[in-house]
């Protein structure tokens, strides 16, 4: 035990692993807001959706050799994000199709892509690394974590503005329109949001496990706490303790950062779950 | 001037025309029962009334200086989500949300007015519990002070009373009688006719029959009485 306290601490003279810290904890705040609602609203599908078409934009940008394919993947995903939630609106076509063919498409469509331009001489390393979180997180510059830390913030801000409203929208869409809500710009945000988590979070768990980045807290949390603020505030501590115990055990075990971190989110869940039965009982 | 008027009013949805060519006004003070089988229609009309959907034909005009935004709704039960982890006292202010506006968060004012109408629909020993841990009648109180946060002037209540038992069912009919006699115009959907022409003053009748009036006009019509006739005939079949 004393030994990983001081391997820790001999990590911690490292920038990078000060700079993955950081991020790691910063995602996790953000994907943790979100997920109540995206959980309530039956929206988290739509997460995973996005998640696929997020990975299609990493393998076009790679293919085109972009250096910073933020540029290219954060616009496709907000498009699609929007595409998404309208067609979800749409009784035509069923949302859940929808998402269905939007998601895999990507997917198969990307590891075309990967497969037929690219350059590399690992492949399949790159295609694991894009689907599972790469050691990427480990690589950090100091500009990417500035990056990082300003989107945070704004999403953050934007949750916090607009807290009260993102509930009266999950919470009965039909009251909040007969209010003068304005439901459908409010749902455009909350995808616009996603979206950008969804981005951010890529390079910490990989494009297969964000969903559980945002979805295992609010579950989590959701066992233990019956109001929707305290929900949200457990929901966040949650992510935060989870995504830094499963950093700071990856790096002291040498595991694989994204899927230490949701392991440890759903022991977590399993936690809250053992404790809601023993409390009912 | 009426407070809401319907003019030649079509609801539906795309192509599917629901029920045609209402006309019917509602006063400032008026107690709206509006009845029909099931899938008549009556729900699709109040939410083309709450502005949740357009109008397929038709025009509905809002007077008295009521303003859109200023109608309480309280929804058919099922619309609510069940496994919602949300607090009473966080609902309940929710219907403050059309006075508040854009500013982010609700000032002192609000939150009295929804501690004064959590008083008065006596869910306020609640505050702090859960809204999916109440029963169905303690859940329509806290749906019916929302609503009150958002209106002083109109509710629309879609089946209030369902699922309640006869006590219950009395008690929430009561406290909708005392809010109209406030002074709070009441239009409301319901299966219950004889309840409808016991508090209702006027009477929309949609359906297979169409029927619009004073209470006292519909037991004298022909649908008013063969459908309370019926109604009677549903009580003893079931007592
Ligand atoms: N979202 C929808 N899209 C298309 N048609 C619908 C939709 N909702 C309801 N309908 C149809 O519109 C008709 C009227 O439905 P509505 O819900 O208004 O009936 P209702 O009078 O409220 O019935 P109930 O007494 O059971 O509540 C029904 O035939 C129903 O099938
Ligand atoms: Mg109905």
């Amino acid at each position: 035990m004393l030994d990983a306290f001081s391997k820790i601490g001999m990590y911690m003279q490292y920038p990078f692993v000060r700079y993955a810290l950081i991020v790691g904890v910063l995602i996790a705040l953000c994907s943790s807001l979100l997920g109540v609602t995206l959980v309530l609203k039956r929206f988290s599908f739509i997460g995973d959706g996005l998640s696929h078409v997020a990975f299609g934009g990493v393998a076009i940008a790679s293919v085109l050799n972009l250096t910073d394919n933020m540029l290219l993947v954060l616009p496709i995903t907000i498009v699609c994000a929007v595409l998404l939630l309208r067609t979800g609106q749409n009784t035509k076509i069923k949302g859940d199709a929808a998402i269905a063919m939007i998601s895999v498409g990507a997917l198969a469509f990307g590891y075309l892509l990967m497969n037929i331009f690219s350059t590399s001489s690992n492949l399949s390393g790159d295609v694991c690394s894009t689907l599972f979180g790469s050691t990427s997180i480990l690589t950090l510059t100091a500009g990417e974590v500035w990056l990082c830390v300003a989107l945070s913030v704004v999403v953050v801000a934007i949750f916090i503005i607009f807290y009260n409203k993102i509930f009266d929208v999950t919470f009965d869409e039909a009251f909040a329109k007969s209010a003068g809500t304005r439901v459908d710009a409010y749902n455009l945000l909350i995808a616009v949001i996603i979206a950008v988590i969804i981005v951010l979070a890529m390079n910490l768990v990989g494009s297969l496990l964000i969903s559980a980045l945002v979805i295992f807290p609010a579950l989590s949390a959701m066992r233990l706490f019956k109001s929707f603020r305290s929900v949200t505030i457990c929901s966040a501590v949650l992510s935060v303790i989870s995504a830094l115990l499963g950093i700071l055990i990856s790096i002291v075990a040498g595991t694989p950062v994204g899927s230490t971190i949701v392991a440890v989110d759903v022991a977590v869940f399993f936690i809250c779950w053992v404790i809601s039965k023993i409390r009912h009982t | 001037m009426a407070l809401i008027e319907c003019k030649d009013l079509s609801v539906g949805y795309d192509a599917d025309v629901v029920v045609e060519n209402l006309n019917f006004k509602v006063n400032n003070g008026d107690y709206l029962c509006i009845v029909g089988e099931n899938g008549s229609g009556k729900s699709t009309l109040m939410k083309t009334l709450l502005g949740l959907q357009p109008p397929l034909s038709g025009k509905i005009e809002t007077g008295d200086g009521l303003l859109p935004n200023e109608i309480g709704y309280l929804p058919q039960q099922s619309n609510i989500q069940k496994d919602f982890p949300a607090s009473v006292w966080e609902i309940v202010l929710s219907g403050c949300q059309g006075r508040k506006g854009i500013r982010p968060f609700y000032n002192a004012k609000e939150k009295a007015l929804a501690l004064e109408n959590m008083e008065k629909m006596s869910v306020a020993g609640f505050k702090n519990r859960c809204y999916r841990e109440l029963s169905g009648g303690q859940q329509q109180r806290v749906l019916l002070a929302r609503a009150l946060c958002a209106t002083r002037k109109v509710l629309l209540m879609d089946e209030p009373v369902s699922g309640l038992d006869p006590k219950v069912t009395a008690e929430m009919y009561e406290l909708i009688d005392s809010l109209n006699k406030e002074g709070i115009t009441i239009i409301m959907i319901s299966h219950d006719i004889a309840a409808a022409v016991n508090y209702a003053s006027h009477i929309l009748h949609i359906g297979g029959t169409y029927f619009y009036g004073t209470k006292e006009d519909y037991l004298k019509s022909n649908v008013g009485r063969f459908f309370l006739s019926e109604a009677g005939e549903g009580g003893l079949a079931n007592a």
